[in-house]
């Protein structure tokens, strides 16, 4: 059983999805379902990431074909922590959309389809093969379009046509870079064409598969200029659903990009200049985005965007050091922006309404709600012992040792833009003096829930916001994790080593 | 042979890229349906042509003597159409919702969600 331990994390989704495919009316015993699922889940990946960063990468080649020639499963440190973050953050959600989501979107089979997205996304932090991580990412979109356009409410339906036909676009330009690297190499296993690339001639091919590759993880990304699908579509389905794609689904096209940049396509200044410059204007496209905006999960999801190109610009600095910056910002990043989702799901359950002019007084009802969701604001920020000013330093230390002084200012535009919409949803939303005026009709609000109802709103965020202090405090920690994670992807000897060299 | 099929899979990219961008969303999903058949055709080309070669290995050796099919592209061909006959019957079906819903089919229209709320 041990040896099978890297494909636990897929295995127990999709039992879970499969076990949740009967009785769908029954949504009762869905919900109690679908939270023990994701607690096994996080168990498994709790311990597998135990296991990693004990013993070290573990494989398993599916169906006994060795690699390269079979589809082989690797559980490296990134990938066990990307599963770990991933079950953390499922957990939460389950807990959320059991009480946030209505009944009637529920009844449509509903969580056997947020299994099947989690198992998408395990599948592809986990695959070692290239094409293998295709159908992953058509198990995660399609997934993805259910969730988003369950309901069939107006705008809903507008989005999800909007998120089809970018995603869509994605998929079929990332297959297109796989069938030429495969016409160029002759093979599948990332280890392996990681060996065969580097020793290619003609070049100039190679640079076409890494822009398409680019292009087609880039709009998944959601970065400048191919990000338009994401606030066109994040504020429409209900927050639950924002929350699981604002924190997972896009950091997964960042995670191919930076698997796939480490280890397939080798160094190259022009591809690192190519990276840089659209991680500035990501970035900066982002912040002014989030500025003009008013509804509340609009504003999150310009400033997924902006921090995205936080990250990207790391990749594009391409030291160690800059890479352990974009990594701990990734670890950041997926705690945080999961949890503001489903602290704007929290505030319209308050107030009924999303729309910072139209809220206010919420420091006055709820004064200790309050304070937990300043602590997220503020590491949303990166105020100093909180969790997103720790990578900022790794970033700003080598941006500075490279002189790559236009991400620099972006670096610094964006962090502002961020503090000032910080400021600004706590002085509109909390602070301001304004009784909204609470719809009436199908909607109930969060003082006349049950104990255990308001519980299942609040445990979640607590629970998340507990994980981004640890990050903050506990900085030391994740330091060491991520440097090792840079380490490993800067040299990936060790990677090929324990895919392609086994006994 | 190679060449004919190349320009064919040209054809198929820029006809699916073109429809995509057309205003009305029934073309979006014609150039959806275009588009995915024409990087199956590249798929199916990166693996070479090779015409009445089995993708076996003799049985008195070990290695591949002759030329033979690559059989790799087929099978990925196959995951892809299904995948992306899954993806095109959802669009369909999304389609129909959203004009019964929005009344409309120009795309041009369906800006609401950009306005802000």
């Amino acid at each position: 059983m041990m040896e099978n331990l890297v494909i636990w994390p897929l295995a127990v989704h999709f039992f879970f999805s499969l076990i949740l495919m009967f009785g769908w009316k029954n949504i009762k015993l869905q919900k109690n379902v679908t939270i023990i699922g994701n607690s096994v889940s996080l168990a498994v990946a709790i311990y597998l990431f135990i296991n990693i960063y004990q013993n070290g990468t573990q494989t398993l080649a599916a169906g006994g074909w060795e690699a390269p020639f079979g589809i082989v499963f690797v559980s490296d440190l990134f990938a066990a922590t990307l599963v770990l973050l991933t079950a953390i953050s499922g957990f939460a959600v389950s807990i959320f959309t059991v009480v946030s989501v209505m009944n009637a979107r529920l009844r449509f089979g509903f969580f056997s389809v947020y299994h099947f997205l989690l198992l998408g996304l395990n599948g592809a932090f986990l695959t070692g093969d290239i094409f293998n991580l295709y159908v992953w990412f058509e198990i995660i979109i399609i997934s993805s379009f259910v969730l988003i356009s369950i309901g069939g409410e107006k705008n809903q339906l507008e989005g999800a046509v909007k998120y089809f036909a970018l995603n869509f676009m994605a998929s079929m330009i990332f297959l297109t870079g796989l069938g030429l690297l495969y016409g160029l190499t002759g093979t599948l296993n990332m280890a392996d064409l990681s060996v065969k690339i580097a020793n290619l001639e003609s070049r100039s091919l190679v640079d076409i598969c890494a822009v398409l590759f680019f292009v087609g993880f880039g709009i998944k990304s959601a970065v400048f200029p191919l990000y338009f699908w994401l606030p066109a579509s994040y504020h429409t389905p209900p927050s639950a659903v924002s929350a699981i794609f604002g924190g997972l689904l896009t950091k997964v096209g960042v995670y191919a990009l930076i698997r796939v940049f480490t280890l397939i396509f080798i160094e190259d200044p022009f591809l690192q200049t190519f990276i840089l410059a659209i991680a500035f204007f990501t970035i900066i496209s982002g912040a002014f985005g989030a500025l003009i905006n008013n509804n509340l999960r609009k504003i999150f999801s310009y400033l997924i965007i902006c921090h995205i190109g936080f990250i990207i610009g790391g990749l594009g600095v391409y030291t160690e050091l800059a890479l352990a910056g974009a990594l701990f910002y990734l670890v950041h990043d997926i705690m945080v922006k999961t949890n503001i989702y489903l602290i704007s799901g929290l505030i319209y359950r308050l107030k009924g309404n999303n729309n910072i002019k139209q809220l206010g007084n919420i420091y006055r009802d709820y004064p200790r709600l309050s304070v937990i969701i300043a602590v997220i604001l503020f590491s949303l920020v990166g105020v100093p012992p909180l969790s997103g000013f720790w990578p900022k330093v790794s970033l700003f230390k080598a941006a500075f040792a490279n002189a790559n002084y236009w991400y620099i200012g972006a670096l610094i535009f964006g962090s502002l833009i961020t503090l000032i919409i910080a400021a600004r949803i706590w002085s509109e939303v909390f602070w301001k003096n304004k009784d909204t005026e609470i719809p009436t009709r199908r909607f109930i609000q969060f003082d006349k829930l049950k104990n255990l109802q308001k519980a299942q709103f609040v445990v979640p965020i607590i629970v998340l916001a507990v994980i981004s202090l640890y990050i903050g405090f506990g900085a030391q920690h994740v330091q060491e994790l991520v440097s090792e994670i840079a380490h490993d992807l800067k040299n990936k000897r060790s990677y090929i080593d324990a895919v392609l060299n086994q006994e | 042979m190679e060449v004919v099929l190349a320009i064919i899979t040209g054809i198929l990219y820029a006809a699916g890229i073109y429809m995509m961008m057309r205003r009305s969303i029934v073309k979006l999903i014609i150039g959806v349906i275009l588009f995915s058949n024409g990087v199956n055709l590249l798929i199916f080309l990166s693996g070479r042509l090779k015409k009445g070669k089995p993708p076996l290995i003799p049985g008195s050796s070990d290695v591949f003597i002759e030329a033979y099919t690559d059989p790799i592209p087929q099978a990925l061909i196959l995951t892809a159409i299904v995948i992306s006959f899954g993806l095109q019957a959802f669009a369909i079906v999304l389609v129909k919702r959203a004009y019964k819903v929005l009344h409309t089919d120009d795309l041009d229209q369906l800006n609401t969600t950009d306005e802000d709320s």
